[in-house]
């Protein structure tokens, strides 16, 4: 678990600058459609953001964003929506990961292709942004004590056993 | 030995087609047996197929989707295999 900085300036900039970091890969995420980028790539600095605060603000004050526990589950959730979008479309008769084959009324279906792209970009970023977060956290938490870091980043307090 | 390799390298190399080469073998619309090429398909219908103006997020995300599936399960299990190996317990 890292230590927050001492210096206010570096985390008062790094709140800011990491919202503007995250922002930027929603977008990334989102335009993907309309320019090079996609999940993996905003997915990368979503977690740049999250990653940029544990460093500056400690790993226990930004639980917030993605706590340790949750990020590995979170990663799983993405994995599993972009292969459940795959699933969907089986159930609707077509192969698999053939978005065109759900039947949106009033939608053609090139649009719903748009729409099953976009998805599982959205997973594809989510899985990305929190596996990089569990790593880090892996590394930076080498407990000399052998025991497991909470959800808030504090730890059991038995010494070590010798 | 290393120069051996080096030189197939580059003997293989100097036989490639030139860049943008409209008559090479990945650009025509059909291979040599007659069948068509997938790239070409690509580059034609990546748009109506998908309604969506970037060609590689169509090839990526719905052409290619079960390769990228694949990707992310890769980064999936690289975290998974991060939790498991240096993410201390209390077993007691």
């Amino acid at each position: 678990m890292t230590n927050p900085s001492e210096s206010v300036i570096i985390v008062v900039v790094s709140r800011a600058l990491a919202r503007l970091i995250q922002l930027f890969g929603i977008y990334v995420i989102i335009h993907g459609h309309y320019s090079p980028g996609g999940g993996f790539q905003g997915g990368a600095l979503l977690a740049a953001g999250v990653l940029l605060l544990r460093m500056t603000e400690g790993g226990r004050a930004s639980q917030s964003e993605v706590s340790t526990e949750a990020a590995i589950p979170l990663a799983a959730v993405g994995a599993l929506i972009f292969a459940g979008a795959g699933l969907v479309t089986l159930a609707f008769g077509g192969h698999y990961m053939d978005y065109g084959a759900v039947p949106v009324p009033g939608v053609e279906e090139p649009v719903v292709r748009y729409y099953g792209i976009l998805l599982v970009e959205f997973g594809i970023g989510l899985a990305v942004m929190t596996a990089l977060v569990a790593i880090f956290d892996d590394m930076v938490a080498p407990d000399p004590y052998g025991n497991a870091v909470d959800a808030a980043g504090d730890r059991a307090g038995t010494p070590p056993k010798l | 030995m290393l120069l051996l390799f080096t030189g197939l390298l580059v003997y293989a190399t100097i036989h490639l087609p030139a860049r943008g080469d409209p008559e090479a073998p990945m650009h025509r619309k059909e291979n040599v047996v007659g069948d068509p090429v997938a790239g070409a398909y690509f580059i034609g219908n990546a748009y109506r197929d998908a309604a969506t103006p970037n060609m590689v997020t169509v090839i990526l995300a719905d052409y290619r989707s079960v390769d990228t599936l694949g990707e992310v399960i890769v980064v999936f299990t690289a975290g998974v295999c991060c939790l498991l190996i240096l993410r201390r317990r209390m077993y007691d």
